[in-house]
């Protein structure tokens, strides 16, 4: 009924991918570099900001998740999907918009001076601790927001028929449920952090706030040196799996059983203070991602004007490989949603795009022209790297359902494809809507391997907004950079807001 | 004849044995203090657990390493009998198609009187949530009689409802493994329940299913297992 | 009649252009978008040789290094000094073979392998209507006041930043740790590439950023705005030269050479100006675009050959990294 085969398939396929790449640098090199004197300083400050930045991004989830889980108000779904945004923008274009809120220039200080305080400074540690919670935030709320709504309504009226004090309520719903998603969503975001590169440099505010993928790129783009590059990205990915081990180990609790379908109603929190706590809590997440959003398209709203015709042709490049990224990571991803298939599939962001991107190079140069590739390969590596976010949002349910329906299944003699078409994917309807607008908007914001592929006939929106940006045309590459947010939101709310319509939320 | 040979079973400090025949056509109430084995005991039967030792017959035919759904046997869980976002005509279809293909007209037609017979004709257009316990059980009943397997394990299915509609749903059951032919193995915790359905009775305590015991002579003269079982020291 | 000879004509047409030779050539990134060179090139040169010229745009020198002798480039376009050390030792190109008399370019070229077509110099670019008083040498913008706030490239990700530091060296010398340190708290932020950084300094973040003496021509041309201007640093300003090259392996070595020898037609070069926002490097003063005219050029320029660069970058990337890293 589980086709263990196919998980071993798609494992495999996984493995392959991250490996081979890095193999086929390493035979090109001739063997492991060395690790230069800056390195062990990049690799501690890696370590440093992706730890503080996940455990920020999931610490603040958890109030804005509880919050959003029992609030009913208008507007909410599309908040919901808004909230999304910020995780799929291109790191450029979300990095302008940060800064034209928190910059030298930015709202912020331009309100402190105005009240005669004294400014403060983006640029450091913080800042890069900072953006990166503007980033994974969203994610980690609605990784959060789906382990609330996974709690059937059996157990709230339980616990409304218990008259459960909000602490009791916190032991018995929600801290199971956060030991369930929550070391998951931190160990994701962890990994997404490690290979962070343009983002920590900027905010960071200079070399101090060096990563290792910088030093990966320094070493394939400057040195040339292969060995050296291999080295770190065998670190990266080794620190990126350990990452995932130990949330592996720290993820249990059960599931919550199965419930029937019904709007979760809740008893809790209806008191004064709790209300206002959790208004708080969404006007301040909201705030503090959709403002800088709110500029990205201001920013963007005059540049419109000037895109030429390739921008228009990128964008529908992008959405092709999106729709095929798409398609493709969904189908990887069901078959390796169990606890084992989400460790291995931590790999896809783990390991250096850029290595990636030249060992795939590497590995197709002696067959075909790696140029006519440039789409196939990137949508193949879209997949890749979308496939750890699209595991860790369908594998607690995909558990679920296996545990629920399983027996019955089996009793029933279901046939693999009955399982699949019946009840697997109908029963993970809201998670498979969800995972597929994450992914096309990553593939369609993805910057991917294309670099080394790029094609000029097919350029996608993200290469776009940088080589306008290139040839000083700022307010186009504004342009282009909206035009990439609503592609992009557009993709995720369609599929997201496809998965939620009518599943009883 | 079901024929339990010589079966053992075992996971940490758990340990199950059984040695027993229980005839076709007879209604049997699986009876014993929780944690017993009583579900361990069906789940064998049903394919769900494989024994460590032993073997399971059917009518002579050895099943013991066939897959649950290659046994003689249709099974009602706890919980989770029917699919909740699928109406009950793609619940019962599946009864009869496990590819989830289309059903014939003569296979729908089917499927409406096992649905009337169990008293929910009319309804295959709705979904579990849109039913009452009582009327879920019966559609999950409804679903066993189009398996039209010769054996029903019912692990306590009706555990949640009333007293009164526990009633009526046994004498459903009653009805419906007449109708089939059935051997129905009746997982139970009351025994009322065993009294009131079960030709034959299984006692599983300390470690071991007992051989099957006429349900009167059972309760007339209570073993020490079952009278520590019942709360009575003494008959 | 007529319908007969366009249906004969497009046979040919089909036919020719199926046997019609291709120029391959693997350009930088921005070479390629429309709003770079890229397109003007292709139509000038495709309207000299009755041929297909096929620009293949990304990572120029690591593509070529990763694919030796099988690669099917026939030019190279868009490499600069930086690299050409490492790309020389591959020996992958072969001589241009063009007269370098044309050549106007504020040092001496001698180099028979690599060609100029383009050269800027590193220089600040403030904004004059934002920053009334900006420092007028190196020394006094170490000396500046800390809230003069400027954004540069990293060294060890951008060509330019290379370059910054590059020039530290050539002004600082066994200082350039001490000049960097000096002119950490001025730096706002080191960005990953020039695009990151210029756009931080448009949106108004920072007061001045590292760019190129050339920056201003493409404000005052294309946006009528003489208010950004580029700071000459009696100190020097460090030169940054674009290059092309024949790739020895070729298999269209006449088109190759014929492509190089349209590099320093004047042609060519009053193109290049505006289309990448750069000097000619060959075309005098005189024959420079209006605009450019305008620019205010460096009074010295500083220039390590690729020797010498090569000998002293990681000492000059480890005094920026010290430097910066208090």
């Amino acid at each position: 009924m589980a086709p263990r085969p196919l998980a071993v398939i798609a494992a495999l396929a996984v493995a392959g991918l991250v490996l081979g790449p890095v193999a086929a640098v390493l035979a090109r090199a001739g063997g492991w570099g060395t690790l230069g004197p800056g390195d062990w300083q990049a690799l501690r400050f890696t370590l440093v900001q992706s730890l503080l930045s996940a455990f920020f991004s999931v610490l603040l989830a958890i109030p804005v998740a509880r919050a959003l889980a029992r609030r009913r108000f208008p507007g909410r779904g599309l908040l919901i999907s808004l909230l999304g945004a910020p995780f799929i923008l291109p790191t450029i274009v979300a990095v302008l918009g940060l800064i034209a809120v928190f910059g030298q220039n930015g709202m912020v200080n331009g309100g402190l001076r105005a009240l005669g305080l004294p400014g403060f400074s983006i640029y450091g540690l913080h800042g890069v601790v900072l953006a990166h919670v503007f980033f994974n935030l969203p994610l980690a709320t609605r990784l959060l927001l789906q382990g609330w709504l996974a709690i059937p309504a059996e157990r709230f009226r339980l616990a409304a028929s218990l008259g459960l004090s909000p602490r009791a309520m916190r032991r018995t719903l929600e801290r199971p449920m956060l030991l369930r998603i929550a070391p998951g969503a931190f160990a994701v975001i962890f990994v997404i952090c490690l290979s962070s590169f343009a983002v920590a440099l900027t905010l960071g505010g200079g070399p101090r706030a060096t990563t290792v993928e910088l030093a990966i790129y320094q070493a394939v783009r400057f040195d040339f040196d292969l060995g050296r590059a291999a080295l770190l990205s065998m670190i990266q990915l080794g620190l990126a799996l350990a990452a995932g081990l130990l949330a592996l180990r720290l993820g249990t609790g059960d599931g919550f059983g199965a419930g029937l379908d019904r709007v979760v109603t809740r008893w809790d929190g209806r008191a004064g203070l709790p209300r206002v706590m959790d208004g708080a809590w969404i006007a301040l997440a909201a705030l503090f991602l959709l403002t800088p959003l709110a500029m990205v398209v201001a920013r963007g709203l005059p540049g419109l004007a000037h895109l030429g015709a390739g921008s228009w042709e990128a964008a529908w490049n992008s959405l092709t490989v999106a729709l095929a990224s798409t398609i493709l990571c969904l189908a990887w991803a069901l078959p390796l949603s169990s606890r084992w298939g989400e460790w291995v599939g931590l790999a896809g962001i783990a390991v250096s795009p850029l290595v990636l991107g030249t060992g795939l190079f590497l590995i197709v140069r002696p067959y075909a022209n790696p140029l006519a590739l440039a789409l196939p390969v990137t949508t193949l590596v879209n997949a890749l790297v979308a496939l750890p976010f699209a595991l860790r949002i369908l594998r607690p349910e995909a558990e679920a359902v296996r545990s629920e329906f399983r027996r019955l299944s089996l009793a029933l003699g279901l046939t693999p494809a009955a399982w699949v078409r019946l009840v697997l994917l109908p029963r993970l309807r809201r998670p498979l809507g969800f995972a597929a607008g994450l992914t096309a908007a990553l593939s369609i914001g993805d910057l991917g391997v294309i670099a080394l592929f790029a094609d000029p006939e097919r350029a996608t929106l993200p290469l776009q907004v940088y080589r306008l940006m290139g040839s000083y045309q700022m307010e186009a590459a504004a342009g282009a950079a909206l035009l990439l947010l609503i592609f992009s939101f557009g993709a995720f709310w369609l599929c997201d807001r496809g998965g939620r319509a009518h599943a009883d939320t | 004849m079901l024929t339990l040979e010589k079966l053992t079973y075992g996971v940490g400090d758990y340990r199950l044995a059984a040695d027993l025949a229980l005839p076709p056509g007879q209604r049997v109430a699986v009876i014993g203090p929780s944690g017993a084995g009583k579900s361990t005991l069906l789940d064998l039967v049903a394919g769900f657990l494989t024994p460590a030792t032993g073997r399971i017959l059917w009518q002579g035919r050895d099943i013991t390493a066939s897959p649950p759904n290659q046994r003689p046997v249709a099974m009602l869980f706890q919980e989770n009998n029917l699919f909740p976002h699928l109406d009950l005509a793609r619940n019962l279809g599946l009864a009869l198609r496990p590819g989830g293909g289309r059903l014939t007209a003569e296979e729908a037609r089917k499927v409406e009187e096992a649905l009337a017979r169990v008293g929910l004709g009319g309804m295959s257009a709705r979904k579990p949530g849109a039913l009452s316990g009582g009327q879920q059980s019966r559609a999950a009943l409804a679903r066993v009689l189009l398996q039209a397997r010769p054996i029903l394990a019912l692990d306590e299915p009706f555990a949640a409802l009333g007293p009164a509609l526990k009633m009526q749903m046994l004498d459903l059951v009653t009805e419906v493994a007449a109708e089939l032919g059935a051997l129905v193995l009746l997982v139970s915790h009351d025994p009322q329940d065993a009294r009131r359905f079960a030709q034959q009775t299984v006692l599983v305590a300390e470690g071991q299913a007992q051989p099957p015991v006429a349900t009167e002579n059972l309760f007339d003269s209570p073993p020490a297992a079952l009278r520590a079982y019942l709360g009575q020291e003494r008959p | 009649m007529k319908a007969i000879s366009f249906a004969a004509g497009c046979l040919f047409a089909s036919t020719a252009l199926a046997q019609e030779t291709v120029l391959t050539v693997y350009a930088g990134d921005y070479v390629v978008s429309e709003w770079g060179p890229g397109p003007k090139i292709e139509e000038m040169f495709e309207a000299r040789c009755g041929c297909d010229l096929q620009f293949k745009p990304g990572d120029l020198l690591p593509r070529l290094l990763l694919e030796g002798g099988k690669t099917e480039a026939d030019v190279v376009f868009g490499l600069n000094t930086d690299v050409t050390k490492k790309a020389r030792e591959s020996g992958l190109f072969a001589p241009h073979g063009v007269d370098l008399s044309p050549l106007t370019l504020p040092i001496d070229w001698t180099d028979d392998t690599f060609l100029p077509y383009n050269y800027g110099e590193t220089a600040f670019i403030y904004d004059s209507a934002r920053l009334a008083e900006p420092p007028q040498s190196f020394a006094a913008l170490l000396d500046a006041p800390d809230d003069l706030k400027i954004v540069i490239q990293d060294p060890r990700s951008s060509i330019s930043g290379l370059a910054m530091a590059l020039w530290v060296e050539a002004v600082y010398g066994d200082k350039a740790e001490d000049a960097w340190r000096k002119l950490a708290p001025k730096i706002l932020t080191v960005t990953k590439g020039w695009s990151e950084s210029y756009g931080l300094f448009t949106d108004g973040e920072a007061d001045m950023v590292l760019s190129y003496t050339t920056s201003p021509a493409y404000h005052i041309i294309a946006e009528d705005d003489h208010a950004k201007k580029a700071l000459i640093f009696p100190e020097g300003n460090y030169f940054m030269v674009e290059l092309a090259a024949k790739v020895a392996t070729s298999d269209q070595p006449e088109l190759a050479q014929q492509f190089m020898d349209f590099l320093l037609t004047p042609e060519f070069q009053k193109m290049i100006a505006t289309g990448n926002w750069s000097f000619p490097a060959a075309l005098p003063h005189d024959r420079w675009p209006e605009g450019f005219k305008e620019l205010q050029l460096p009074t010295k320029v500083l220039f390590y050959s690729e020797d010498e660069a090569a000998a002293l970058r990681d000492e000059a990337i480890e005094a920026w990294r010290r430097g910066l890293s208090q």
